[in-house]
C-alpha cells in the first residue's frame, strides 16, 4: 500500500466546542490504483484530502489516527520534513489551477524550480525534464510556451501544467481535489484521460476526490462514499453505482441526471446534511433515512460487509 | 403565436482598450461578438433548454431576453404576460440584509398581503415561518427556493433560469429540479432553461438549442438529440458526459478547445475541432438549415 489512513480523526476547535469534522476514517490506496472520494459539500473529503498531505487551516488538527505513507508514519512529522515530502513524494492538484499556479512566472520556471528543489539535476536537465512532462499532460508545442505566464495560458491548459507541476519529481502519492470542476465537459474528458494514463503508467497511488460521481465512474476502481464527516460506504467502483447498499448512496444514485432517462422524476432525499455542530445521534444519516429503524437512533453503524461492498447501516448487520 | 421569438439576434460587446492606448499603441477597437444572428421560438407550456460550454453566449441570451442587455440587431419578441428571471448564485442574488418575507414580495410590494408570502414559500417547500428569516439562515437549495419564490411572486408565466442548479450538490439539484416541474404543471410555466449540463437538460428540456460560439447550431426536441445528434459538436459533447452506466463504450477523444470569441476562425467556428471538416467549411459560415448549422449535414456527407 502506498497510502494508509487509519482511525483519522480531524477537530476543529472554536469557541462554542469542539466541531468533530473527521470521525474515524480509514483507507487505503495501493500502486496505480485510483481511490475516488466522493460526496457532497462539508461531507469532509477535501479536509481528508488536507489531512493526509498536513495542510490543515489552524486551528484544526488531527485529533486522533495515523496517515502511512510507503509504510512510514507522516502524520507526526515536523512542518518542515512535512514540506519537503509534498512535492517530493506527494503531489497535489486542486480544484482552481490558478492558486497553484505564480502569476508572476513563466511556467518553464515554476517547473524548473520545482524539479531543481526536489532533485539532483542540472540546470540543463531539469529543463529537459520540464519539457519532456509539459509534452506528457498534452501541451503542444511545449518549446513555445515554456516562456509563458499562467494567464496566457486557457483553462484546461492551466490544468495540464498543475498536473506537470504535481508530477514534476516522480510523487508516489497523487492528491487531486475536484481537478475537473473548473472546466467545460469536452476539456474535462481530457483530463480525465490524462490522469488515468499517468496513474497507470507511473503506478502512483490516486486519490480523486470529487462531488461528481460520473468522474469516478470513468477514472476510478474503488470509490469511498462520505456523509457527515464519515465514510459510509466503500467498495469497487461497478459495485457500489450498480448495486448501492448504504441507503444514502442509493439515494444519491437516484438523484443524478442520466441522459435518456426522461421527464421522470429524479429521486429525491429530502432534507439537508447536518452541519458538523448538530450531527444527530445514532447514524448521522438517520433523519432524511426512508429504512431507519430503532437502533439507528441510538446507535453509530460502522462500516460492515454489505454485498460485495461495505457499508455502515445497520440494514447490513449480521444479527 | 409563440409566446416568445427572437428573430435574428445578436449582441456585440466592445472591449477596446482605453482610448489613449488605442491612439498611442495603434490599436484598433475591438469588438467580441458575443450572440451571432440567434433565431428561436418557445411556446406556452414547454421548456426550451440552451446548452453550451462556457463562453457560448447562453446566458447573454439569456440577458438579451429579460432586456439587462440590448440586442445589437435583430428583435426579441415577447407575447406573454410577465417573465422573471432565476440566476445561478443563490448567494449573489438575495440580498442580505432582508427579511425573506420582503425579499419575496418585492415584486409585489403595493399589494403583497402576508398571507401571500406565506402561501408562496409553502408552494417553494419553505415553511410559513420562514419569513421571519434572513438569507444567511438557509442553506443554497433552501436560498434557491426562496429565489423561485420571488421570481413566482409577480405571476410570470415565463420564467428565464441561468443555470439554476449549477452551484447546488446533486441531492438538492435533484429536489430543485422536481420543484421546477411540479411548479410547471401546475402553474403552466413555460421555461427557457440554460445549462451547462447535458444530462440536467436531458431532464427537464423538451427542445433544446445547441450553442457554440455564439451561434445555434442545433436545434432539436430533446428525445431526437440525445438519441440521434446531427451536428458534429452536439455529437462531441455527448461523448464527453462520463458515463455513469460504466458500458465501457467507446468514446470518441474529444479534441482542442473552444477558440479566442475575439478572434474566431472563419467559416465554421467549429471547423478547428471538427474531424469532418472539409476547404468549405474553412470558408463559409454555414446557416441553420433544418435545424442545423453544418455543412457536412446539409451535403449529406455526415
Amino acid at each position: 500500500m502506498i497510502l494508509e489512513v487509519e482511525g483519522l480523526k480531524v477537530e476543529f476547535p472554536t469557541r462554542r466546542g469542539t466541531l468533530t469534522a473527521l470521525d474515524d476514517i480509514s483507507f487505503s490506496i495501493a500502486p496505480g490504483e485510483i481511490l475516488g472520494v466522493v460526496g457532497e459539500s462539508g461531507a469532509g473529503k477535501s479536509i481528508t484530502g488536507l489531512a493526509v498531505i498536513g495542510l490543515l487551516e489552524p486551528p484544526g488538527r488531527i485529533a486522533a489516527g495515523e496517515v502511512r505513507l510507503e509504510g512510514r508514519r507522516i502524520d507526526n512529522l515536523p512542518h518542515e520534513e512535512l514540506r519537503r515530502l509534498r512535492g517530493r513524494r506527494i503531489g497535489v492538484i486542486f480544484q482552481d489551477p490558478l492558486t497553484s499556479l505564480n502569476p508572476l512566472y513563466t511556467i518553464g520556471r515554476q517547473l524548473e524550480e520545482t524539479i531543481l528543489t526536489h532533485l539532483p539535476m542540472t540546470k540543463s536537465e531539469a529543463r529537459a525534464r520540464a519539457l519532456s512532462l509539459l509534452r506528457e499532460v498534452g501541451i503542444p508545442a511545449p518549446e513555445s510556451r515554456y516562456a509563458n505566464y499562467p494567464h496566457q495560458f486557457s483553462g484546461g491548459m492551466r490544468q495540464r501544467v498543475v498536473i506537470a507541476l504535481a508530477l514534476a519529481a516522480e510523487p508516489r502519492l497523487l492528491i487531486a481535489d475536484e481537478p475537473t470542476t473548473a472546466l467545460d465537459v469536452s476539456i474535462q474528458a481530457q483530463i480525465i484521460a490524462l490522469l488515468k494514463r499517468l496513474a497507470g503508467e507511473r503506478g502512483a497511488a490516486v486519490m480523486l476526490i470529487t462531488h461528481d460521481m460520473g468522474v469516478i465512474a470513468e477514472t476510478a476502481q474503488r470509490v469511498a462514499v462520505m456523509y457527515a464527516g464519515r465514510i459510509v460506504e466503500v467498495g469497487a467502483v461497478r459495485d457500489v453505482i450498480h448495486a448501492p447498499r448504504h441507503p444514502y448512496t442509493v439515494g444519491l444514485m437516484g438523484s443524478i441526471p442520466k441522459i435518456g432517462l426522461r421527464k421522470g422524476k429524479l429521486v429525491q432525499i429530502d432534507g439537508a446534511m447536518p452541519r458538523l455542530n448538530a450531527i444527530p445521534p445514532g447514524c448521522a444519516f438517520n433523519p432524511r433515512c426512508p429504512r431507519r429503524f430503532d437502533r439507528c437512533l441510538v446507535e453509530r453503524p460502522d462500516l460492515m460487509p454489505a454485498g460485495a461492498s461495505r457499508a455502515a447501516c445497520w440494514l447490513h448487520a449480521a444479527t | 403565436m409563440p409566446l416568445l421569438s427572437l428573430d435574428g439576434v445578436s449582441r456585440d460587446f466592445d472591449v477596446s482598450r482605453p482610448w489613449l492606448n488605442r491612439v498611442l499603441e495603434h490599436e484598433p477597437r475591438r469588438i467580441l461578438r458575443a450572440v451571432d444572428r440567434v433565431s428561436f421560438e418557445v411556446s406556452a407550456g414547454e421548456t426550451l433548454a440552451l446548452v453550451g460550454e462556457s463562453g457560448s453566449g447562453k446566458s447573454t441570451v439569456a440577458r438579451l431576453i429579460v432586456g439587462l442587455h440590448r440586442p445589437t440587431e435583430g428583435r426579441v419578441e415577447f407575447g406573454g404576460r410577465r417573465m422573471q428571471m432565476i440566476f445561478q448564485d443563490p448567494y449573489a442574488s438575495l440580498n442580505p440584509r432582508w427579511r425573506v418575507r420582503d425579499i419575496v414580495a418585492e415584486p409585489i410590494r403595493a399589494l403583497h398581503t402576508a398571507r401571500e408570502v406565506e402561501d408562496l414559500l409553502v408552494q417553494v417547500g419553505l415553511a410559513r415561518d420562514d419569513g421571519e428569516k434572513y438569507p444567511h439562515e438557509f442553506s443554497g437549495g433552501q436560498r434557491q427556493r426562496i429565489s423561485i419564490a420571488r421570481a413566482l411572486a409577480g405571476e410570470p408565466d415565463f420564467l428565464v433560469c441561468d443555470e439554476p442548479t449549477s452551484a447546488l450538490d446533486v441531492s438538492v439539484q435533484a429536489q430543485i429540479l422536481n420543484l421546477m416541474t411540479d411548479l410547471q404543471s401546475r402553474l403552466g410555466l413555460t421555461y427557457l432553461f440554460i445549462s451547462h449540463n447535458l444530462a440536467v437538460v436531458s431532464q427537464v428540456a423538451d427542445r433544446v438549442g445547441v450553442m457554440y460560439c455564439g451561434r445555434i447550431v442545433e436545434l432539436a426536441t430533446a428525445t431526437q438529440l440525445f438519441s440521434r445528434p446531427r451536428h458534429p459538436y452536439t455529437r462531441m459533447l455527448l461523448d464527453a458526459v462520463p458515463d455513469l452506466a460504466m458500458s465501457g463504450k467507446p468514446r470518441t477523444p474529444v479534441a482542442g478547445e473552444v477558440p479566442n470569441p475575439l478572434a474566431p476562425p472563419p467559416g465554421c467556428t467549429f471547423h478547428p475541432r471538427c474531424p469532418h471538416a472539409n476547404e468549405r467549411c474553412r470558408r463559409e459560415v454555414p446557416q441553420l438549415l433544418d435545424d442545423v448549422a453544418c455543412h457536412g449535414v446539409a451535403e449529406g456527407r455526415i
